[in-house]
C-alpha cells in the first residue's frame, strides 16, 4: 500500500486525483482513472522517472458495461522492479489519446488493441490492422465475435509504408527500388515480412508486416478451461516451449493464491534454463546462418538434440512438453534424471564454448556485427526492449534478479550486460546467458529439494492415476474437475517471467468462471520488432538481414 | 522404347568407346522401363522446399540435422527457391493470410511437385478451431502425404518421407491433382 500512498501523494495537484480510484489486489497496484487523463498521467510518470518501461497495452470487452472496453497499460519501474496498472473505460465508438508521445514502444501495441477490439487511439499515427488480415471484418476478440468464424483472405498486399509526416506514405517513390522480403523467404525466419525502399545496397525506409501466423491464442484461452490452456502456450515460443508454460501457469497461480512445493520450483527451474540455453542456440544457429556459416547450424542443433534427449525422459514430448500444471509439474521426474542433467551440463558447456570460438571469434562474424545497426540503452527502454536485447544495450535489467521467483535469489549467477548495443553485443550477451544457464542448473541439480512435484488441493490438482482407479473419492475428485475446472476467484493479475527472448508477461482477468475471461500475452519480440524500421533505416540490406536474426524474432509469440 | 533410351545410349559406337568399353557397356545394360528409371530417379533425389512457419518447422529443421540427417534419403538440398524444389514441405499453421501465399508458391513450383503436410495444423487447422487459421492446407493447394503429430517427431517425417518416396516408385495416380485449380484465381 505503501507504494499507492506515495504515488497518490506524487498525482495530487497535478491531476484531479478525487476522480481516480487507488486500488491494490491480488499484489498489483492498479490506478482508474478517466480516459481524458491517460496520455498526460502517462507523460507525467515517465518524466518524473516513476516508470520508464510500458510493457503493455490491451484491452478488454465488457459488452455489457454502458462504456464497454477497459484499456489496461501495464507500467514497470527499472528502478524498485514496481509495477503499476492503469485502466481507463472507453465505450464504443470513442476514442483515446494516444501513449507513443510519452512511449514509443506503445505503436504496435495500440494498434493490436484497435485490430482486436475496435479501440480508437487519437493522434496514432498509423493506426490500421495489424494481426489480422486486410480483408477481415470486425473485430475478433469482442465477446460477440465467434471464435471459429474464419473469413478467407484473398490477395496478399502489395508493398507499402507507414504514413510518415511528410513523406508520400504508400506512394512509391520513382528514384528508389521497392523490395519484398518474405513471408516466405531464406532470409526471413518464419513468418515476417519486410518491405523495403532501396537506394543501391542501401534501405531508405524500411516497413514490416506481421500477422502471417495469428493464430489466436487469445481467443482460443477464452474458451478453454485453464489446464487446456497449457498447450496452447508451449505453441507461443515454440523455441523454448517449457518457458511459456511456466510463465502462464505462474500467472494462474498467483490469482488462485497457491504456491507451489519446492520440488516443482527446483524443476521448473531447470527446465526454464534448459529451455534458454535451446532457444538460444537456434537463435545464434540461425543468425550466423543468415550471415553464411552453415557449420554453425549443424553444431548448434546438435548441442539441442541433447537437451530434447532429456525432455523426451522427463515427458515423452520433444519440442512441445506441456510439463507445468497449474499447481506443480505434471509428474514427478524419472530416476536418475537430473543426474544426468548434471552430466550433460558439462557437454553444454565445452559446447557452449566450442560455439563461441566458431561464431563470435570469427573475423568475418565480427566484420559483419559490430557496429552495426546499435540501439542505445535510452531507445531500448522507450521502445519497451527486455530480455538479451535490452542487457546488451547496456542497461542491467533481468527479472530474475530484480523480481526474483522461484529461489533465483538464492542462486550465484551474474547478469551479463553489452556496452554498444549493436548485433555483436546481442550474440555476446546471449552467449553468455547459456553460461549462466549452465551455472544455474549445476546448482539446483546439485540440491534438489525433496517432497512432492504438485500441491494437492483438489479444487486445483487432479489426485494421482492410483486414486482415479482404486478409489471413489478420487475418481469422484477427477470427474469434477474435469467436468466443472478449477476457477480462480474474480480478478486479474499481470505477471511476468524472464523467457529466453525478455519479459513474458500474462494478464489474466478472471470472472470466476472455469475459463479466463482474458489473458494477453505480452510477448517480448513483439515490442523489439516494432523498432525494426527505425532500426535498419540507412543501413545496407545485408545489415538488416543480420539485425533481424539478431533480434529473435519467434513468429508463434509475435502474432500469437 | 527402353531399348533406345537406355541401352542406345550407353552403346554408342565411335564416339569415345573403345572395343573394350563397348563390350562392358553391353555386359552392364539395364533392362528396366523407362517410367521406372525416372520414378527410381526422383524417389532419390528429393528436393525439398521447408514452408516453415511455426513449430513444426523447428522440428523439420531437427530433421534436417546431424542426428536425423534427411540427406540420408537422398533429400539433403533444401532449396527456399519453388522454382529449385520438387517437394513442398508444409511445417507449420497456415493462417488466412498466409493462405495466398502459399497458393502462389505451390504454383510456382515446376512438375513434378510433391508436397507433405507436417502435423496437425497444415493438415486440418489442429487444436486452432479459429478465426484465423486455415483448417488444413489441402483447402488451397493439394496434398500427398499427410504426417500426424503436433509436431511429429523427426521419426513421424522420416516415415512420411518414406511413404512419398513408395508412391513416387510405384507411379500412384494423384486424380485430385490434375483436377486442382487455384483457388484465389479470378475467373
Amino acid at each position: 500500500m505503501n507504494k499507492l500512498e506515495n504515488l497518490k501523494q506524487a498525482l495530487s495537484g497535478k491531476f484531479k486525483i478525487e476522480n481516480y480510484k487507488f486500488i491494490h489486489a491480488v499484489g498489483d497496484d492498479v490506478l482508474e482513472v478517466p480516459k481524458e487523463d491517460v496520455p498526460a498521467l502517462l507523460m507525467h510518470l515517465r518524466e518524473s522517472g516513476a516508470f520508464d518501461f510500458l510493457m503493455d497495452v490491451c484491452g478488454v470487452d465488457y459488452p455489457a458495461r454502458e462504456r464497454r472496453f477497459d484499456v489496461v497499460y501495464n507500467l514497470f519501474s527499472s528502478k524498485d522492479a514496481s509495477r503499476l496498472r492503469i485502466k481507463a473505460q472507453v465505450g464504443e465508438g470513442e476514442s483515446i489519446g494516444t501513449a507513443i508521445n510519452a512511449y514509443k514502444g506503445a505503436d504496435w501495441f495500440e494498434r493490436e488493441a484497435y485490430d482486436m477490439f475496435g479501440i480508437i487511439f487519437d493522434g496514432h499515427p498509423n493506426l490500421r490492422k495489424i494481426l489480422t488480415h486486410h480483408q477481415f471484418v470486425g473485430h475478433p476478440l469482442r465477446k460477440d465475435y465467434e471464435a471459429d468464424h474464419q473469413q478467407s483472405c484473398t490477395t496478399s498486399l502489395p508493398i507499402h509504408f507507414l504514413n510518415e509526416p511528410g513523406s508520400p506514405g504508400d506512394v512509391l517513390n520513382d528514384k528508389y527500388v521497392p523490395l519484398n522480403i518474405g513471408p516466405a523467404h531464406t532470409a526471413m525466419h518464419g513468418t515476417l515480412r519486410v518491405m523495403a525502399e532501396m537506394d543501391g545496397e542501401t534501405i531508405v525506409r524500411a516497413n514490416c508486416e506481421i500477422g502471417y501466423l495469428h493464430r489466436c491464442f487469445e481467443k482460443m484461452a477464452e474458451t478453454h478451461p485453464y489446464n487446456q490452456v497449457i498447450p496452447y502456450t508451449d505453441r507461443l515460443n515454440y523455441c523454448s516451449a517449457p518457458m511459456n508454460n511456466i510463465g502462464y501457469c505462474k500467472a494462474v497461480e498467483r490469482i488462485l493464491g497457491v504456491e507451489i512445493p519446492p520440488k516443482a520450483q527446483a524443476m521448473r527451474v531447470i527446465l526454464a534454463e534448459l529451455s534458454r540455453i535451446i532457444d538460444h542456440t537456434i537463435s545464434i544457429g540461425t543468425g550466423a546462418m543468415d550471415l553464411g556459416a552453415l557449420t554453425s547450424f549443424f553444431y548448434m542443433f546438435g548441442l539441442r538434440e541433447e537437451v530434447y534427449g532429456l525432455f523426451e525422459k522427463l515427458c515423452g514430448a520433444r519440442l512441445t512438453v506441456s510439463m507445468t500444471r497449474v499447481g506443480g509439474m505434471a509428474q514427478d521426474a524419472p530416476e536418475g534424471w537430473f543426474d544426468e542433467v548434471l552430466a550433460l551440463c558439462k557437454e553444454l558447456r565445452r559446447g557452449t564454448d566450442e560455439m563461441a570460438a566458431m561464431v563470435v571469434d570469427n573475423k568475418i562474424f565480427i566484420q559483419r556485427t559490430r557496429g552495426v545497426c546499435p540501439v542505445s540503452a535510452a531507445d531500448a527502454i522507450q521502445w519497451g526492449y527486455t530480455g538479451p536485447m535490452l542487457r546488451a544495450s547496456g542497461v542491467n535489467l533481468d527479472l530474475r534478479k530484480a523480481k526474483p521467483y522461484y529461489g533465483y535469489d538464492a542462486l550465484d549467477f551474474d547478469v551479463p550486460v553489452g556496452t554498444s548495443g549493436d548485433i555483436y553485443d546481442r550474440y555476446l550477451v546471449r552467449f553468455e546467458e547459456m553460461r549462466q544457464s549452465i551455472r544455474i542448473i549445476e546448482q539446483v541439480c546439485k540440491n534438489v529439494p525433496g517432497g512432492d512435484y504438485t500441491i494437492r488441493d483438489k479444487g486445483i490438482v487432479l489426485p494421482e492415476k492410483k486414486d482415479v482407479y482404486g478409489n471413489i473419492e478420487g475418481l469422484m475428485n477427477h470427474f469434477m474437475l474435469i467436468i466443472k475446472g478449477l476457477r480462480p476467484p474474480v480478478g486479474e493479475v499481470y505477471d511476468a517471467t524472464e523467457a529466453a527472448n525478455g519479459e513474458l508477461g500474462f494478464y489474466l482477468v478472471s470472472d470466476g468462471s472455469a475459463n479466463p475471461y482474458r489473458l494477453k500475452v505480452r510477448p517480448p519480440c513483439f515490442a523489439i520488432y516494432q523498432s525494426y524500421p527505425t532500426v535498419v533505416k540507412g543501413a545496407m540490406l545485408a545489415d538488416a538481414i543480420a539485425t533481424i536474426a539478431s533480434m529473435n524474432l519467434i513468429a508463434g509469440e509475435l502474432d500469437r | 522404347m527402353h531399348k533406345n533410351q537406355v541401352q542406345g545410349s550407353a552403346s554408342h559406337e565411335g564416339a569415345s568407346g573403345t572395343q573394350a568399353v563397348d563390350d562392358m557397356s553391353r555386359d552392364f545394360a539395364f533392362t528396366s522401363k523407362l517410367d521406372a528409371l525416372v520414378a527410381w530417379g526422383r524417389k532419390n533425389s528429393l528436393w525439398p522446399m521447408p514452408y516453415g512457419t511455426a513449430c513444426c518447422g523447428i522440428e523439420f529443421m531437427s530433421v534436417m540435422g546431424p542426428k536425423y540427417d534427411l540427406a540420408r534419403f537422398g533429400a539433403e538440398v533444401a532449396r527456399f527457391s519453388p522454382r529449385q524444389a520438387d517437394l513442398l514441405v508444409v511445417a507449420g499453421t497456415i493462417t488466412e493470410k498466409m493462405a495466398p501465399v502459399i497458393t502462389r508458391i505451390y504454383q510456382q513450383m515446376l512438375e513434378p511437385k510433391y508436397v507433405i503436410s507436417m502435423g496437425a495444423c497444415a493438415s486440418s487447422g489442429g487444436f486452432y478451431r479459429a478465426y484465423h487459421v486455415l483448417q488444413g492446407v489441402d483447402k488451397v493447394i493439394p496434398v500427398d502425404v499427410y504426417i500426424p503429430g503436433c509436431p511429429p517427431t523427426p521419426e513421424a517425417v522420416m516415415d512420411g518421407i518414406m511413404a512419398l518416396q513408395r508412391m513416387i516408385a510405384t507411379n500412384t495416380p494423384r486424380p485430385w491433382k490434375d483436377n486442382w485449380k487455384n483457388p484465389y484465381e479470378q475467373a
